[in-house]
């Protein structure tokens, strides 16, 4: 198959006999793709549009080390676009926030914050804010149970459950009633 | 002599050879996507190559680098009257052919570069000094060395390994995985060559008769470089596509630079190895 | 979505599915490798365009004229497929004599009031005799569900179809107008191509083939993005594509539960599975006035009270009782408008104080996006979370307002969150499939699930509120709230997770005497003694340790993938699929079988879940008398309609009219060339100050904009713009424009340029294309600016958003902004 050519030296010479592979270094002959080392391989979905696409998450030591295409999907059949192709990166990658950052009001800078603090100062704002906004009866007196002070918006990237209980908690039990997300837009 | 030569060159023998693979990349499929741009990036952990907004067309990657080992063109046509006759938006991802006569191999003093058991091209990390006598070497522009001051492999030469990695564990290359549209397809060469020469008939049949084969063994572009392992079907003359009517091995230079090559080069690899010793 | 690779033709229309779906565009690529038709019609040439067969340029904002001319042509030569039509559509249906067309009112429907801008829908009912039911009609349908409101009256029929005031003479009435001529005229489509397209798509529709079309927000993100859908719909209805394998309209949506999030609505007009949200403007002061109004006769939605008040059951527990209406007065009923356009203009005006951010970015994602960061400034705290730092939380420093912090008073939270690949949990994609991700990993450092944080804030206000007796606080201390794991995933740091599946069985439901799940919706109960979050979703978890979401089966002889995932309703694959078999139950053709009538078993069968009763024969009777199901014969295919017909004419459900009619987008270069009447009545242009229309013609805004994807980025970049791999292979915001507009405002490729609208000005660089084509509309030339949406001022690679040109606006039914098409105008240069 190859075609011959004149004026070959050295290892030329090797490449002449044709298409034989060449001697090559250890760490080429021992060279194996990393998924052979992962520890489990969990089985997920693409984060980014609807389409749904099946994924295979390499993990090796609690770290994920490879994310592609489901072959097993009937609907991406492990392919995937480039976005989804770039899930790996949207996952591990330094610019994730990854501690609670906060903004005093009228400060010029975040602060990192605990957790556990963040969650009492919100439950706490939004009690706050309920208490001055709840309206139990409309102007024309019906029961109404609500407030406007507080507004949720997102879901569409989320889960299922994860909406559930934001429904679930805002609207029935907080009386929150403005619960949007990127449905509108 | 060529135990010795292993020997001095801290090679071993290598694998017993495997049926040759390759792509078979057909433009008619490709939506242009970037996919595997992208899962090359992602399996061979590549990094971003900068962010410049090219205005050409949707290709803001350009070319080949150390770190970008898939290149998707984007070749808009159209007549410049308002109904814009003749209007196409061509796309081709192009890759490392991987030739028969790899002129990147040849132009290699280290044995970096090699034939692997699968027939493709491979550079060994490991081994490579950075001489950078394959990048002018290759006729298609493919090979390159990473800068010597970045953080990916500095100063040695990349290109597509047909992920090599993957391969020993028979698992497909990461850009055929990820086309969404079968535009890249991975295989046995002939059988690829074969599929392909079908696809060429159904593809004139419909009326595409603009469409051809880029990289065949009967094809006028082999003359030199030999056939290639990833080859291509195109809609319209390779030039349109950047791509060389008759690639070439560099010939004049190449036999110039083999008068002291052949004298160095046996010596360049045994320093390389004494030298730089194994690249972890 | 993969029965489109049987679709013999397609049309894509509103949608850049090769850019914004790349991998759902394999099945079309696959149709047309086996000999389909892919047409695009669209205003921009995009990546889609160039992989179909036929390219259609059209004006942004004009897809209503296109598809009436498409439904003209079909009813004028005769191309409809009469069996199906008359059979299975409510063509033969006689509507009230009170009715007045737009060819009557010149544009305008009867019933609307000029100082409200709103209709008044009783005179678009059947004629026939009455069916109880509700006074108000407001639509119970979210996205991808359609036309679930009552129908007042049984309708008289004429199955001659020759009746003056039947449905199909109207429809014939109502199209007539939208000729070629005029769609040329309007469109800016020549019209050979678009007689090609209209060929095309008949020549591919009937027994034997099926034509299938698909969109996306090009449709949805108009003033009346539900009308162009439901063109679509009457299209397809006429040339007998619905409920077919390769037909069908198929609703591509953006993000991966955008469908879930509409299902379990984080919507304010919903609760789960399309009930609508008990209002104050509608008799919903107690349990039993919301179910009489909300519940129709005909159909399955008659089963309404079963499906809330076993959602109640779901939320509140043992606290849900008869005597207290199962908690219905805890519900928080809305009042008004709470959408998010209608709030982020509330925000604006102070009336807002917090804001939980959940993964989306209105600050360069919403409409109008710097009368969202305005908004912003007016809260007294807001919380953002997310993987990354969005424009959103940042807009108190950062932005093209330059905001001074010091001048800010909001106190602003940014909660890390977690990626799928880091936690449990269902997403419901565009087909309707819900699939369940695994854990692999735990979130880095102190991020978390959303689940985890809305499970944890809950637990903490639950507490806060401990000792309260007040009646308002009872909702809250009720709440059913166990979802900790029984045992932990011993592998994973983070022990207090709660438990996805915990959530999933709640939403499946079970019988609350014995706590067991329930295997499918049927088994629902109206008397408390069954408990379902989400009635739609019930069967998706039927019984313990069998969560079918998790379903990975792959199933290579049965294209529809039964067990792969779960697919609501009942699993059911293709929607409406009785309809794939003729009135006597037997395929349509054998080329397009799907789901029949088996005689010998006495039941429907075929790859898929028959979306009709198992063993109703398609010779049952409909039971006038009856209600439910009853009212519908073993020929009425559309189960949830309260006729069982598919809709040619809607008598119900919609706010700007039974038919689709062109309008002007609400800003345009042009007149309206079919009515007096210039855009939609009915929409609301949320008049304010800071957000201004410019007129028609507005010589300051020459230029249509439309805004779309591409494949390289997504929505506003916060998944995206912080990814290297993504960012360098679509590092900057540009605009798309014709090289004849280029030679008319001096901009050579790739220079910097300003676009501007009435409310904004932003800069990015000039993309001059051959494939923004200038459209002759009416005599004069149009140009097209196209602009993608995926920028802002965070992230590696920022530029100028879309957002900040486009208004706030809001389609009646659904609330949607037009960002499709507006005017705009555009400079050579930079912004000083």
């Amino acid at each position: 198959m190859a075609v011959e050519r004149e004026g070959g030296l050295g290892l030329g010479t090797l490449g002449r006999l044709g298409m034989a592979p060449q001697p090559m270094s250890h760490e080429s002959i021992v060279k194996a793709p990393r998924t052979r080392a992962a520890d489990k391989v969990v089985e997920s979905v693409c984060p980014y549009c609807a389409v749904g696409c099946g994924q295979l998450v390499y993990v090796k030591d609690k770290t994920i080390i490879d994310i592609e295409g489901n072959p097993n999907s009937p609907i991406n059949e492990g392919t995937l676009c480039p976005k989804g192709a770039a899930t790996y990166q949207y996952v591990v990658n330094p610019h994730r926030v990854k501690t609670v950052r906060y903004r005093a009001p009228h400060s010029d800078h975040w602060e990192d914050r605990p957790l556990e603090w963040a969650m009492d100062r919100i439950a706490k704002l939004i009690q706050e804010t309920r208490e001055k906004t709840f309206l139990e009866r409309s102007a024309d007196g019906k029961l109404v149970n609500q407030t406007q002070g507080i507004a949720t918006l997102g879901g569409a990237t989320m889960d299922n459950e994860e909406n559930y209980l934001i429904k679930k908690l805002f609207n029935g039990g907080l009386g929150v009633v403005s619960i949007e997300n990127q449905a509108r837009i | 002599m060529i135990e010795a030569y292993q020997r001095v060159m801290n090679v071993e023998s290598p694998p017993a050879p495997k049926t040759p693979k390759g792509f078979f990349t057909d433009t008619s499929l490709c939506i242009g996507c970037k996919a595997c741009e992208v899962a090359c990036k992602q399996w061979n952990q590549l990094p971003a190559d900068g962010y410049r907004l090219s205005g050409d067309s949707y290709d803001n990657t350009g070319r080949f680098s150390a770190t970008t080992w898939r290149h998707v063109e984007f070749v808009e046509q159209a007549k410049a009257n308002s109904r814009r006759d003749g209007q196409r938006w061509l796309m081709m991802s192009d890759v490392c052919k991987h030739c028969a006569n790899a002129a990147c191999l040849e132009a290699c003093p280290t044995g970096s570069l090699i034939r692997t058991e699968y027939g493709t091209v491979y550079v060994q990390q490991d081994i490579c000094n950075g001489c950078g006598f394959c990048v002018p070497a290759c006729p298609f522009g493919v090979i390159d060395r990473a800068p010597k001051h970045g953080t990916f492999e500095p100063g040695t030469a990349h290109k597509c390994t047909l992920c090599y990695d993957r391969l020993r564990d028979d698992m497909t290359p990461a850009c055929a995985k990820a086309c969404p549209t079968a535009s890249i397809q991975f295989g046995d060469v002939e059988e690829l060559q074969a599929r392909a020469r079908r696809r060429l008939g159904e593809l004139r049949t419909r009326g595409e008769s603009r469409a051809q084969l880029y990289g065949m063994p009967e094809n006028e572009e082999a003359r030199e470089v030999g056939p290639l392992h990833a080859f291509f079907l195109l809609l319209d003359k390779p030039a349109v596509y950047n791509l060389p009517e008759v690639p070439r091995l560099p010939r004049k230079s190449m036999a110039q630079r083999y008068a002291w090559s052949g004298a160095v080069a046996i010596g360049a690899a045994v320093l390389s190895a004494l030298v730089f010793g194994r690249r972890g | 979505m993969q029965d489109l690779a049987n679709a013999d033709a397609i049309l894509i229309m509103g949608s850049n599915m090769a850019e914004a779906h790349p991998v759902g565009f394999r099945w079309p690529m696959k149709a047309k490798e086996k000999g389909a038709t892919l047409i695009h019609v669209d205003p921009h040439f995009s990546r889609t365009s160039a992989c179909c067969d036929l390219y259609v340029p059209t004006r942004a904002g004009t897809d209503i004229a296109f598809l009436g001319g498409l439904i003209n042509y079909v009813l004028s030569n005769d191309l409809w497929f009469k069996d199906y039509v008359v059979a299975y559509t409510n063509a033969s249906s006689i509507v009230s004599d009170q009715y007045r067309d737009t060819e009557d009112l010149d544009g305008m429907f009867s019933g609307f009031d000029a100082s409200t801008h709103k209709y008044d829908n009783s005179s678009w009912v059947y004629q026939g005799p009455a069916m109880e039911g509700p006074e108000d009609a407001a639509s119970h349908s979210g996205h991808g569900q359609e036309g679930t409101s009552p129908a007042k009256h049984q309708p008289d029929r004429d199955e001659t179809l020759q009746h003056p005031r039947c449905v199909f003479q109207i429809l014939k009435r109502h199209y007539a107008r939208y000729t070629p001529e005029m769609v040329e005229r309007i469109c800016g489509v020549p019209q050979d191509l678009f007689l090609r397209v209209a060929e095309t798509l008949t020549k591919n529709s009937g027994r034997e083939r099926t034509t299938a079309i698909c969109y996306a927000v090009g449709w949805t993100q108009q003033s009346y993005g539900p009308q162009i859908i439901r063109a679509a719909g009457i299209l397809q209805l006429l040339l007998g594509n619905m409920g077919r394998p390769g037909g069908g309209i198929m609703a591509l949506r953006g993000h991966a539960s955008i469908q879930g999030s509409t299902d379990v609505p984080t919507l304010f007009d919903l609760l789960p599975g399309y009930l609508p949200q008990p209002a104050s403007f509608k008799d919903d002061q107690t349990l039993e006035s919301y179910l009489k109004g909300a519940t129709v006769k005909g159909g399955y939605w008659n089963n309404l009270p079963k499906f809330m008040v076993s959602m109640l059951k779901a939320w509140y527990g043992e606290a849900a009782r008869k005597d207290n209406q199962f908690g219905y007065d805890w519900l928080g009923k809305i009042t008004g408008d709470h959408s998010h356009i209608a709030t982020a203009a509330a925000m604006a005006d102070g009336k807002v104080s917090g804001f939980i951010v959940f993964g989306q970015n209105p600050a360069a994602g919403s409409p109008h996006a710097s009368l969202q960061r305005k908004a912003l400034k007016q809260l007294d705290w807001m919380v953002a979370i997310d993987l990354y730092e969005t424009e959103t939380a940042a807009f108190w420093y950062a932005g093209p307002e330059r905001p001074n912090p010091s001048d800010i008073k909001t106190e602003v939270f940014l909660i890390p969150t977690a990626a799928p690949a880091e936690k449990d949990g269902t997403f419901t994609n565009t087909q309707r499939l819900l699939q369940f991700h695994d854990k692999a990993v735990d979130p880095p450092g102190d991020a978390r699930s959303d689940l985890w944080f809305v499970y944890h804030l809950g637990r903490r206000l639950k507490d806060l509120y401990r000792d309260s007796t007040r009646p308002r606080d009872q909702g809250l201390l009720n709440l059913t709230w166990d979802y900790l794991p029984d045992r932990p995933g011993p592998e994973f740091r983070i022990q207090d997770e709660p438990s996805a599946e915990k959530v999933l069985k709640e939403i499946n439901g079970r019988t609350v005497s014995d706590g067991k799940l329930l295997k499918d919706f049927e088994h629902l109960k109206a008397d408390g003694s069954t408990a379902c979050g989400v009635w739609i979703y019930c069967g998706v978890f039927p019984e313990e340790g069998k969560n079918k979401a998790r379903n990975r089966t792959p199933t290579p002889d049965n294209y529809v993938s039964p067990e792969w995932g779960f697919a609501w309703p009942a699993n059911r694959r293709i929607l409406y699929n009785r309809a794939s078999a003729d009135p006597a139950g037997k395929p349509w053709s054998e080329r397009k079988k799907y789901i029949y009538w088996d005689a010998a078993k006495k039941r429907w069968t075929g790859p898929d879940v028959p979306d009709f009763p198992q063993t109703k024969a398609p010779d049952t009777p409909a039971k006038p008398e009856g209600h439910g199901m009853e009212l519908h014969s073993g020929a009425d295919p559309f189960s949830l309609k309260p006729d069982g017909r598919g809709w040619l004419f809607a008598p119900s459900g919609l706010k700007d009219g039974p038919l689709p009619t062109f309008y002007e987008p609400l800003e345009s270069p042009v007149t309206n060339l079919l009515y007096d009447q210039q855009s939609s009545p009915a929409v609301n242009r949320v008049p304010r100050k800071d957000n201004p229309f410019s007129p028609p013609g507005d010589p300051r805004f020459p230029y249509v904009a439309t805004t779309y994807r591409v494949t390289e980025q997504y929505l506003s970049g916060v998944m995206s713009r912080w990814v290297p791999w993504l960012s360098e292979l679509m590092p900057e915001m540009f605009a798309e424009i014709s090289p004849e507009l280029a030679a008319e405002r001096g901009v050579k490729n790739g220079e910097w340029i300003v676009v501007s609208s009435v409310r904004k000005e932003i800069e990015c660089r000039a993309l001059v294309t051959r494939r923004v084509h200038p459209l002759a509309v009416d005599g004069r030339t149009i140009h097209v600016v196209g602009l993608p949406i995926h920028f802002g001022y965070k992230g590696l690679v920022k530029g100028a958003m879309v957002n900040d040109l486009v208004a706030l606006s809001e389609e009646p039914n659904v609330y949607i902004q037009e960002d499709k098409a507006f005017t705009c105008n555009v400079r050579r240069g930079r912004l000083s």
